[in-house]
């Protein structure tokens, strides 16, 4: 049986991935799970120098979920590269690292400092709705993001997937502007802005007033967009947005993703991501499938 | 270092000490690593509400193998741990965080150990570690003193110098009993003086220890709280400003979950 799948000529042993900011720089989550059974270890988002990030609260619940707005709080590229990265290669996962930055110069600096490092795919964080400056203003314009796409085309040596934030009109839109200027992937979703108040005390839960919304109850419109952008675009697809069970994750297979990305989840249950891989072979061998790609796009 | 994991912990038994109070003792392996100041994330059963509770250790005891933890409904996931009963199963991440540094008080000093409202409970296991005389000053809103009659039991289980010179000092806001006010009100009031503080509660009880400390020119290590996600240093949610760049983060923030939930107080901006 086949589980392996193929993005930009890079090969993943099974298409279950971490989601950027649910998995620390994989540290965090060595004592739950054997790294060597993922796919992929998806970073968190790095920038050109250390992020403070946003003030507390910085994490709220609510139904079937989450909002988050921790600010992409990271400790810069060159601490990134001496200790993450090196903890992550002795693995043998394929290591996608996730860059952010303010302005374009800053994500271009990143993509050139990871230029000669042995990191597999970048993934480009134009969706992240909790930082002022830069982000999501490059994932909301598909004129905008066909630039902030090509420019770090120009200069990365890897692969690199633009990740895209739901908070659009047309998802379609912005996945062609992405494919159209070079991008080799695309993941989504990014998180849904959201608000929750504090009745009591009449005022936001969270510091930062919005936050980004994941957890199980936003993944049929995470499906929906990665079956969208499926049929608008030939590039591959890494969904993500609420997967908690491979049954979750065939579903976003099926709709035409690729790969896939268990993001909060982890926070709920730190086995999630091999369970997820676990349980998506149990389902290709109950139904007799020897090849993953046989069920990838299946559902037109 | 010992392995961090979920597991299924069985319910021994759980009562109420106080309006809103709850006593949960916990059968579970993972009691045997846990120290004074560490805690343990509880999942609730409601699959709406998904994120696990980070909730402190009162009592551990590694040879019955059963975590006490005491705590306060404060929403839906505590509202349904009240209702757990003898028998019931409860998922628990653990054990999490770092806990109060015992070996700092060394013997022939005295330690002062502060409780305030729900930050309470860590001081009970924290008492019973720590190896030198102690001064446990525990305060509350009103006559409901949940565990103090624990305190007084743990001080007499001392012997020798740790028992000496020891003893348990009440306070409450509306002057119930003990000392009107709050521990530093206590404190004041009993003329307690110390070589070293531990302390957990809210944030104004927690700045007042730091500013005491710093008076005293005392080290205090003190446990903070922030709403949290993961519970394993993964979502940078639950920090806290630190005076200094962090070793870990590189910036000024530190992670209660992992680098705390317990810092020396000069060390972070509260």
């Amino acid at each position: 049986m086949n589980t392996s799948v193929k993005i930009a000529g890079v090969e993943f042993k099974n298409p279950v991935m971490t989601g950027s900011g649910t998995f620390g720089s994989g540290m965090e989550y060595g004592e739950f799970v054997d790294l060597n059974r993922l796919g992929a270890v998806v970073t968190k988002g790095v920038a050109n120098v250390p992020w403070t990030g946003n003030p507390t609260p910085r994490v709220a619940e609510v139904y079937g979920g989450m909002l988050n707005a921790i600010g992409l709080q990271n400790p810069g590229i060159d601490v990134f590269i001496e200790r993450d990265l090196a903890f992550l290669r002795q693995f043998d996962t394929k290591v996608i690292v996730n860059i952010c930055g303010k302005t374009v110069e800053d994500y271009l600096e990143v993509a050139e400092k990871l230029a000669d490092t042995d990191v597999d795919l970048l993934e480009v964080n134009v969706s992240c709705p909790n930082v002022k400056e830069g982000a999501i203003a490059f994932g909301q314009k598909a004129d905008a993001l066909y630039d902030i796409t090509s420019r770090i085309k120009a200069v990365a040596k890897q692969p690199i997937i633009m990740k895209l934030s739901p908070n659009v009109t047309d998802i379609t839109e912005m996945a062609r502007a992405a494919e159209s200027a070079g991008a080799d992937a695309i993941s989504l979703i990014n998180t849904l802005t959201g608000v929750k108040i504090d009745i009591e005390r009449r005022q936001f839960v969270l510091a930062n007033k919005t936050g980004g919304m994941s957890g199980p109850a936003i993944k049929p419109i995470a499906v929906r967009m990665v079956w969208q952008c499926a049929n608008a675009v030939k590039i591959p697809i890494i969904g993500m947005g609420g997967i908690a069970t491979a049954q979750d994750a065939i579903e976003f297979l099926m709709a035409g993703a690729t790969a896939v990305a268990v993001g909060a989840m982890n926070f709920i249950n730190p086995y999630a991501t091999m369970e997820v891989a676990e349980g998506i072979e149990e389902f290709l061998q109950k139904h007799g499938i020897e090849d993953i790609r046989e069920i990838i796009g299946c559902v037109k | 270092m010992a392995q961090k994991k979920k597991e299924a912990a069985r319910v021994v038994g759980q009562r109420q000490l106080a309006p809103g109070i709850f006593d949960l003792v916990l059968r579970t392996e993972l009691a045997g690593q846990a120290c004074c100041g560490q805690f343990v994330a509880v999942y609730p059963k409601d699959r709406s509400t998904l994120l696990p509770r980070p909730i402190s250790i009162c009592e551990a005891d590694g040879a019955a193998g059963t975590l006490r933890l005491v705590y306060r409904v404060a929403g839906s996931g505590t509202a349904e741990f009240s209702g757990l009963r003898e028998g019931d199963s409860v998922d628990i991440l653990g054990i999490l965080g770092n806990g109060f540094p015992v070996q700092k008080a060394l013997p022939g000093m005295t330690a002062l150990l502060l409780g305030g409202g729900i930050g309470v409970p860590p001081i009970l296991q924290l008492a019973k570690e720590t190896g030198c005389a102690k001064k446990i000053v525990v305060g509350y809103r009103d006559a409901h003193c949940f565990l103090k009659e624990d305190f007084e039991s743990a001080l007499q289980g001392h012997d020798g110098e740790a028992g000496k010179g020891s003893g348990v000092y009440v306070a409450t806001e509306d002057g119930s009993t003990g000392t009107k006010g709050n521990v530093m009100d206590a404190i004041a009031a009993n003329g307690l003086k110390a070589d070293i503080v531990y302390a957990c509660g809210p944030m104004p009880m927690l700045r007042a220890v730091k500013q005491y400390a710093q008076q005293e020119n005392i080290p205090a290590y003190i446990s903070l709280e922030e709403r949290m996600a993961c519970g394993v240093g993964a979502c940078l949610g639950c920090v806290c400003k630190t005076k200094e760049p962090h070793h870990h983060t590189h910036v000024r923030n530190a992670r209660i979950c992992t680098d705390g939930p317990v810092f020396e107080a000069q060390e972070v901006d509260i």
